[in-house]
């Protein structure tokens, strides 16, 4: 399969997720509360892009698998749409645009803080996600820029955690797979550290 | 749309919509809402579909107490639940409840503590002494949802003046049945089980406090905590406990499970107030099943004329 025919199978693929709400919301099978299923949804999703887009470069390594380097950066968008998804349900439905309610909310609740910095962060690399902007950074700076990914990662399985009342089954293997993910990397870098002694 | 009526002020037989076509028509206008930005559209109503017309319960009496506003739909109130005994998720009490309770063996009641007539009933000769009635209310729950709920049942001040609650009665205690094996959520250590939960002696004697053995006009379903629950609408709907088996009279303030699941999320009180912040969940506002938009919550679910004195003098944000 050529790389385009590949990349561009898996950018519908990615849409699915979408897909299949949209589809449940017109047929009523999202359940009493629609808009909940939705907004909870795309949040995950966004969080399930952004493992997904960290996991490429260990099963490179892992397993050799190079054929998922070109997708990486699709990977990483998807992840900033569903966030945007989310972030416009929340600013939408929840909060009907009222600048007020929503800067009150960001500062009385924690978990609507950690989730809101995660989306500002990934703003600066969606922006900057493009050759032309890759070119423009340098490839030191841009992948300084770009390290800020697990920090969002991060925040966004805090934010999950922070919500949800009680069960917290479902945050914590977000949490296992990001630790292993970042594991995996340090482990890397400080062997390479070794190597160049 | 605009009919004429005839000089009965009625409308004929063929101008009435049937009521499939206008539950059709009320979801295509939900559905366009949604779809189509909803900024022009008022809040109210945009789905509760008319409920069941089969009835168990006839001649009901009604109460000054119900709500005349539109019910949220039968099918959102017995499959949106939080029940932890079946489960963590909204949908799962209706999978996992369909057998409960287990009506092979009469469902037993203990009233007992401080209070002059304990006793231990079975449930029908419990309530039998009591008139059934409906009663509309608004139910608000922690987590920011809303429905209205037409229950039926009787006044729980009735059932506790006939276990004559003695002076040292100052609340009482509510648990739910401990039975892993019906409630498979109980193998699960979400929470302290049984569950606990009570209530200020004034506050269990205010008229609005409810024992539902009902709802939409049948008995209680599985989900929604029969075959016996409090219904305490100007409290968060977690205060209103299901599938009672013991009410407890007692001297000092009982400790509720959330309140042992967190204590600085929940406290004894848990009075519907949109002043007083959740760490999780904006209480300023709700959204009413059905509805798209959030709607402003009120102080006591809007029962402050029926319940606001039983707090004069409180810091209600120090007795949350």
């Amino acid at each position: 399969m050529s790389s385009r025919l590949f990349k561009g199978s898996l950018f519908i693929v990615f849409l699915m997720p979408l897909v299949v709400l949209l589809f449940g919301l017109f047929n009523e099978q999202l359940g009493a509360n629609p808009i909940e299923v939705l907004t909870r949804d795309t949040g995950q999703w966004a969080l399930r892009f952004l493992l997904i887009s960290l996991s490429i470069s260990p099963l490179r390594l892992l397993f050799g698998w190079h054929f998922l380097a070109p997708i990486r950066r699709m990977v990483g968008l998807y992840c900033f749409f569903y966030a945007s998804v989310h972030m416009l349900l929340y600013i939408w439905l929840d909060q009907f645009f009222n600048l007020g309610d929503i800067i009150d909310d960001i500062i009385e609740r924690p978990f609507i803080t950690v989730g809101v910095i995660s989306f500002l962060a990934l703003i600066p690399l969606a922006v900057t996600s493009n050759d032309k902007m890759k070119k423009r950074l340098g490839s030191e700076r841009w992948k300084k820029l770009h390290s800020l990914v697990y920090f969002i990662g991060m925040a966004g399985a805090l934010h999950f955690f922070m919500l949800v009342k009680k069960d917290i089954t479902e945050p914590l293997i977000y949490i296992a797979i990001l630790v292993i993910l970042l594991g995996i990397r340090l482990f890397r870098y400080g062997r390479r550290k070794l190597i160049s002694f | 749309m605009y009919f004429k009526k005839n000089k009965l002020g009625l409308l004929k037989e063929h101008e009435i919509t049937d009521e499939k076509l206008y539950i059709n028509r009320r979801q295509f206008i939900n559905k366009a809402t949604l779809l189509a930005g909803i900024a022009a559209l008022p809040l109210q109503a945009l789905a509760s579909s008319p409920g069941r017309a089969i009835s168990k319960y006839k001649g009901l009496q009604k109460s000054p107490f119900s709500t005349v506003e539109d019910l949220t739909s039968y099918d959102s109130v017995t499959t949106y639940n939080n029940f932890y005994e079946f489960g963590v998720d909204k949908n799962d009490p209706a999978k996992n409840a369909t057998e409960f309770p287990d009506k092979s063996e009469p469902w037993r009641v203990v009233i007992d503590g401080e209070c002059d007539n304990p006793g231990e009933y079975d449930l029908e000769k419990l309530i039998k002494p009591f008139t059934l009635e409906e009663r509309i209310y608004r139910l608000r729950c922690v987590e920011g949802w809303s429905m209205v709920i037409p229950w039926i049942g009787f006044s729980l001040a009735d059932l506790l003046k006939q276990a004559q609650p003695n002076s040292k009665a100052k609340y009482v205690e509510f648990n739910t049945l401990y039975n892993p094996q019906q409630m498979p959520g109980q193998q699960s250590s979400v929470l302290k089980w049984p569950y606990v939960e009570g209530l200020r002696i004034d506050e269990a004697m205010n008229p609005l406090s409810f024992l539902a053995t009902g709802l939409y006009g049948n008995e209680l379903l599985g989900q929604n905590g029969a075959p016996l629950r409090l219904v305490t609408p100007w409290k968060y709907g977690f205060k209103s406990i299901k599938s009672i088996t013991q009410i407890r009279f007692v001297e000092k303030e009982p400790v509720s499970s959330w309140m042992v699941a967190g204590p600085a999320e929940y406290g004894f009180y848990s009075n519907v107030n949109p002043d007083v912040s959740h760490p999780r969940w904006s209480q300023s506002r709700e959204r009413r099943i059905g509805e798209v938009l959030k709607r402003k919550t009120t102080l006591f679910n809007g029962y402050e004329e029926q319940v606001g004195h039983l707090y004069t003098g409180m810091d209600l944000k120090k007795h949350f």
